[in-house]
């Protein structure tokens, strides 16, 4: 290998690995302040991608009638819950939340659906159709069970992905679909390509990252989420309801989630189940960084990226395998480091 | 129910399924064999998550690894099926090992989340490796030869299966009621109690899982021996969620769980399989999994303990003897009265900028009863958790029989004669009270996981049994032997400790709060126990509020406040002291 090959692909990598951080970071996020480790971040991303396909192809994104199906479903489980406990009064604002907002998005799409969109619209209408997934799942699937264990949540969430999967099939059709480039710019510096793609990646996920990070440090809902993250029962006594900071935290992932979808469309074919090789991966770097710490997940994302590259260079039948394997070296350093930390948390 | 009815059941039960063949259809002879053949995998998993508290989407890749090396050995290299299992066992079981000993010391979600990266890595692994015949698999795996008889029709290897099956599920029942099998079911709930008790808690995991991952490659074997054929799909992640999926529903607290949830999984596919095509023609092999995803999302809402426990709440509860008398488990020999027993030299302790405990020195002899005492929040606790090894000494150094435990582990700390209780209780609550004293034995008695699968421990068993029921009736608690432990009130939950901790064994006995939520009565009882104790030479260091309780019992006190240690002396000196009445009732005016 010589150093320009090196060097391009180690580029190529931080592309890649760009994304990874994207979706980890909505994974930290969402694990840090709700206690689910959302295994389907991966698929959103690609339903993103997808539903920005079909708006390219003039055709109804099946992301309607996903959104469709759950608002109802949705709104039908809160209005009953609402009923049963006699809080009759709170069913207007029910509707608006889970039936209304998220049905906003569908009819508009729908109703654009088949016109000639500009790009940018496009993709706003496809990260707008995109956000209310996450939270209408957390409503229905973990809310009623949002107090058990971490293990439980994330054997509810494996089998939530593989539920995701087969809708995303029956929504979506088998084919895969690449979307049109969002810039053909290259540029030459010291003869190795950088693809204007690649830059674009890099540079939406500093700034969706940045922004995470003013979030957290300078808004109040930023703050409670950081408090119910630290402290469920501290928060809650401080008048944070954990339900809404979660759904905050849910439609922030999803956002992230969607953008990665978005930047990812135009570089690798995606099809309904593409999102969950995606997903794991930005898990292997939400993993490096124990999923507690943003700037270890991000570094540890890109570097995903980057032995996906090299891997995909020197063997691209084993690269999934090789990915995967680095986990054990990091467990294995995990295991040491934080030894005793765990145990003073323990239980 | 009577010990009769249960024996009578299962000998009817295991006829039944002895002759099956005779009378069923061929085709159900053949579920039958993939029902036992997939509640292997589900008794793996019910092991691993239901008593161990582990969760691992991975058992279909550990059933994967085995089908593939018994299908190479014997397809490709042409060796006998017997050989070809025991490569699968002892590829299988030194995987699970190497990937058990990265992940278990971790939180449980990390070795789940790792589950499913191996899971893929090995599913692309077989897929890619042209030895191994890519994504076509390998064909023509022959058969199981049992002496000259190949089994080759699905009634003759059904004998097989079944008969493993239940020699698996007798092994793990036995199991569960041993020593080891115990310290497997306290797993749940963390391991700052586990340790205490000086059991090695990441040892008793590994061993564990490996034990699911080898009951995975039993499966793997028959499967890929039935089949015939062995390829990448069946052993992808989805697969590993439908095994866990067959141990939750079934009940993962049981081992029957495993075979009634592995039967009931396999007919409801099969019956899904057989309509789903009638109601959506074109995708009927997606929308069985998002049936299936979505069933068991429901289930894990409402109805988490799954069949098994369900039916079985609805038995009448069976009638246990009380153990029977038996030789005593034999005893420590106590240091002499007055010797120095335990001594802290200058300990601290700091939690990021937080000093909690401060330079704090004292010394324990043997015999006596020494009370802790100062202010909430002065550093009491603390002290007690670096004293047992719970907690690592920032500065210090901790002597215990004449041998320095600074640095020394919990559970060897425990072994070396320590035995605690805990002010937050720690107890297992869906374990009998037996059961939960059995657990201090822990330490006294010596029977291991094979010894236990293998019931060559009964002797031993009988001696720890009785053990626990005599410090059971010595704390006051010998009524009911087989209640649950969360059922009683707190105050008696922390007497249930004390028994624990007695059971052990112990040279030095320290009590955190022990007379706390206790009514006078037992207070008194509680009193006259720990004196009885003094006076049999065991040494008792013991924090508590209850000042009228410590000072006519203890024979030293040390106060301490802020993290420092600030007088120490007989109880009438201490109470007469001015900077103990001060920290406690503020400054005189």
């Amino acid at each position: 290998m010589t150093s320009d090959i090196a060097a391009f692909l180690t580029i190529d990598g931080i592309a890649t690995g760009a994304i990874y951080v994207l979706i980890a970071l909505g994974i930290v996020l969402i694990f840090t302040v709700t206690r689910v480790i959302f295994v389907p971040f991966g698929d959103i991303a690609a339903f993103t991608a997808l539903s920005l396909a079909a708006l390219e192809m003039k055709q109804l994104p099946g992301t309607v009638g996903l959104v469709a199906v759950l608002a109802v479903l949705a709104t039908l489980v809160e209005t009953a819950s609402l009923l049963r406990t006699g809080k009759a009064r709170q069913v207007p604002r029910a509707l608006l939340f889970y039936l209304v907002l998220p049905m906003i998005p569908v009819a508009l799409v729908w109703i654009a659906a088949g016109g000639d969109i500009p790009l940018p619209l496009r993709i706003i209408l496809a990260l707008a159709l995109i956000l209310p997934i996450a939270p209408l799942l957390d409503r229905l699937v973990f809310r009623p069970i949002a107090d058990g264990t971490v293990l439980l949540l994330l054997t509810v969430s494996v089998a939530l992905h593989f539920a995701l999967v087969g809708l995303g099939l029956l929504f979506f059709g088998p084919e895969g679909v690449r979307t049109e480039a969002l810039t053909d710019a290259v540029w030459i510096v010291g003869g190795i390509p950088i693809a204007g793609q690649s830059i674009l990646i890099v540079v939406a996920a500093i700034v969706f990252s940045g922004l995470l990070f003013a979030f957290f440090g300078f808004t109040l809902a930023g703050k409670s989420l950081h408090a119910t993250a630290v402290n469920r029962t501290g928060a809650r006594l401080m008048g944070i309801r954990p339900e809404r900071t979660g759904t905050i935290a849910y439609l922030l992932g999803s956002l992230l989630a969607g953008v990665s979808g978005i930047l990812i469309a135009p570089v690798n074919t995606m099809f309904y189940d593409s999102g969950f090789l995606l997903g794991l991966k930005a898990f292997v770097g939400a993993i490096i960084g124990g999923l507690v710490s943003f700037p270890v997940t991000a570094i540890g994302s890109l570097c995903v990226g980057i032995l996906e590259s090299f891997a995909a260079f020197q063997s691209s039948a084993f690269k999934e395998v090789i990915v995967f394997s680095i986990l054990i070296p990091v467990l294995l350093w995990r295991s040491y480091t934080s030894a005793h930390r765990e145990e003073d948390i323990d239980e | 129910m009577s010990p009769r009815i249960t024996q009578l059941a299962i000998a009817v039960a295991v006829l039944l399924l002895a002759t099956a063949p005779l009378y069923v259809a061929p085709f159900t002879v053949t579920l039958l064999d993939y029902i036992g053949i997939y509640a292997l995998v589900a008794l793996g998993i019910v092991l691993l998550t239901g008593i161990g508290g582990m969760v691992s989407f991975g058992q279909s890749a550990f059933m994967g690894v085995a089908a593939y090396s018994t299908a190479w050995a014997t397809a490709l290299m042409g060796f006998s099926p017997w050989l070809g299992l025991l490569l699968a066992l002892v590829l299988t079981g030194a995987l699970a090992a190497v990937l058990g000993a990265v992940t278990l010391r971790l939180n449980g979600h990390f070795l789940s989340l790792s589950t499913i990266a191996w899971g893929l890595a090995i599913y692309f692994t077989f897929g890619n490796v042209e030895g191994l015949g890519n994504f076509n698999g390998i064909t023509n795996v022959p058969p199981i030869t049992i002496g000259a008889t190949p089994l080759l029709g699905s009634d003759q290897i059904y004998f097989l299966i079944w008969g493993i099956l239940l020699v698996a599920l007798l092994l793990a029942h036995n199991l569960l009621g041993s020593r080891i099998g115990r310290a497997m079911r306290s797993l749940r709930g963390g391991k700052a109690m586990v340790e205490s008790l000086g059991v090695d808690a990441f040892r008793v995991k590994l061993v564990t899982f490996v034990i699911a991952a080898l009951l995975a490659t039993l499966a793997g074997w028959l499967y890929a021996h039935m089949s015939r054929f062995v390829s990448p799909a069946p052993f992808d992640v989805t697969k590993g969620i439908e095994f866990l999926m067959m141990a939750m529903v079934g009940g993962s607290g049981h081992l029957l769980g495993a075979v009634v949830g592995a039967a009931l999984i396999t007919v409801l596919k099969n019956a899904v399989q057989d309509y789903l095509p009638l109601i959506a023609p074109a995708s009927a092999g997606q929308l069985e999994i998002v049936a299936f995803s979505l069933l068991f999302i429901l289930f894990l809402q409402y109805a988490r303990d799954g069949i098994v426990p369900f039916v079985a709440g609805l038995l009448p509860e069976p009638k246990r003897r009380l153990p029977e008398t038996a030789e005593p488990l034999a005893r420590r020999a106590q240091p002499a009265r007055g010797t120095p027993l335990l001594s802290a030299e200058a300990c601290t302790r700091r939690f990021g900028g937080l000093i909690a405990v401060n330079d704090v020195s004292f010394e324990l002899k043997s015999g006596e009863i020494l009370g802790l005492i100062g202010p909430n929040g002065a550093g009491k606790s603390t002290m007690f958790n670096l004293l047992t090894g719970a907690l690592p000494v920032s500065e210090g150094r901790i002597t215990f029989a004449g041998a320095d435990i600074t640095r020394t582990a919990q559970r060897r700390i425990a072994r070396a004669g320590i035995a605690r209780t805990f002010q937050h209780v720690k107890l297992r609550p869906k374990m009998s009270l037996i059961d939960n004293v059995l657990l201090g034995t822990h330490t006294r008695t010596h029977s291991g996981f094979l010894s236990g699968a293998l019931r060559l421990d009964r002797a031993e068993e009988r001696r720890a049994r009785h053990e626990a029921l005599v410090q059971l009736r010595r704390v006051g608690l010998g009524d009911q032997p087989y209640e649950l432990a969360g059922n009683l009130p707190l105050g008696n939950q922390r007497i249930l400790e004390i028994a624990r901790a007695l059971a052990a064994d112990p040279i030095l006995l320290v009590l955190d709060e022990p007379a706390a939520g206790l009514r006078r009565q037992e207070k008194l009882a509680l009193a006259e126990l720990l004196r009885a104790l003094r006076t049999e030479g065991l040494t008792i260091l013991i924090v508590e509020h209850d000042m009228e309780f410590v000072m006519n019992l203890v024979d030293r006190i040390v106060v301490m406040e802020f993290g420092s240690k600030l007088v120490q002396g007989d109880p009438a000196s201490v109470r007469a002291d001015a900077r103990v009445q001060e920290a406690y009732l503020g400054g005189v005016a």
